[in-house]
């Protein structure tokens, strides 16, 4: 009798409240937003880039294809990789490994370090050795140093800011505080930082390439 | 209960399904860099580069992100509005273009 009423009874709309219209939670839909509205953040720097280059003919191509071009593919494996391991992080805390789930983040973690230690290392050639600086460089085009700082930075610092979220996302786990979804969210961080890179990674090392 | 539907809620891709994603997107990676070492012509290098940056983003946001297995309203409410956004960045890039040629002659 009650399966016949619910049959006849028109079908509501999920919009027209008492539901949850996009069937997640809270702290995931929270991350999506911030996901959207940095992603324009990126985007804005990866256009000011772009039309700095397309404005100076003469912009520099300061990346050898070695070891600058290797050096920075060995960097986006490891951040490849350590998504990887950050969706297995995720699977296992769905399947309810604790235990798994903090080996799956600490491997993150290890992939997302070795992108920093191998980005700083960079950076400090660059500094150092070609003497580029966010305000001059060799090359006479004060531009190049300025966007190059910016974009790459802001991204090293969104790496490092995840290595501390994950940190204490392991931390938690071990001690039987989080949930699934708290790992979920900040394996969307994580994916988020990979793709960012996936970008910063052709457009600016790879179009700046010399080879011989 | 709870965990059954926690559980059916997260169920999305499996770990063989999440390795071919992580090998397709090394493939692309290095696709790209063989084509940064042939030194293929600027705007060849760019359409392709950018191409398959795209195609790379995807497959992290519809299986490493879960947004494929989330439902539609979530997807149509974040990115029409984000592509909207990036597509409007490119109003500048005639600006871009013709700087150099505005520049007098030194």
């Amino acid at each position: 009798m009650s399966t016949h009423a619910s049959a006849v009874e028109p079908a509501r709309s999920v919009w027209e409240g008492g539901q949850s219209p996009y069937a997640t939670n809270s702290k995931k839909f929270g991350m999506w937003l911030f996901i959207i509205s940095d992603s324009l953040t990126f985007s804005a720097m990866l256009f000011a880039y772009t039309y700095s280059r397309v404005t100076n003919p003469d912009w520099p191509k300061p990346f050898d294809f070695s070891p600058a071009v290797i050096f920075s593919t060995v960097m986006t494996f490891c951040l490849l990789s350590s998504s990887l391991t950050m969706v297995m992080a995720v699977h296992a805390m769905n399947h309810g490994d604790r235990k798994a789930t903090v080996r799956w983040i600490v491997a993150t973690m290890v992939g997302g370090a070795a992108f920093v230690v191998l980005h700083l290392s960079e950076w400090m050639k660059l500094i150092n050795v070609e003497g580029v600086t966010p305000f001059k460089n060799p090359w006479g085009v004060p531009l190049f140093g300025g966007t190059f700082f910016a974009l790459t930075g802001l991204h090293m610092t969104h790496v490092i800011c995840g290595l501390i979220y994950l940190a204490i996302v392991a931390q938690g786990i071990a001690r039987g505080k989080f949930k699934a979804e708290d790992v979920e969210v900040s394996g969307l961080y994580w994916h988020f930082v990979d793709l960012v890179w996936m970008f910063i990674f052709p457009l600016v090392y790879l179009m700046s390439a010399r080879v011989g | 209960m709870s965990n059954h539907a926690e559980v059916a809620e997260h169920v999305g891709g499996t770990t063989g399904t999440f390795a071919k994603v992580w090998i397709a997107l090394l493939v692309m990676t290095g696709i790209e860099v063989l084509l940064a070492y042939e030194q293929v012509p600027t705007l060849i290098m760019l359409t392709a580069l950018l191409g398959l940056s795209i195609v790379k983003a995807a497959l992290i946001i519809a299986y490493f992100m879960h947004l494929k297995f989330e439902k539609l309203s979530l997807f149509l409410t974040l990115f029409p509005m984000l592509i909207f956004c990036i597509i409007l960045m490119l109003i500048f890039l005639g600006d871009a273009v013709r700087i150099p040629n505005m520049r007098p002659p030194v």
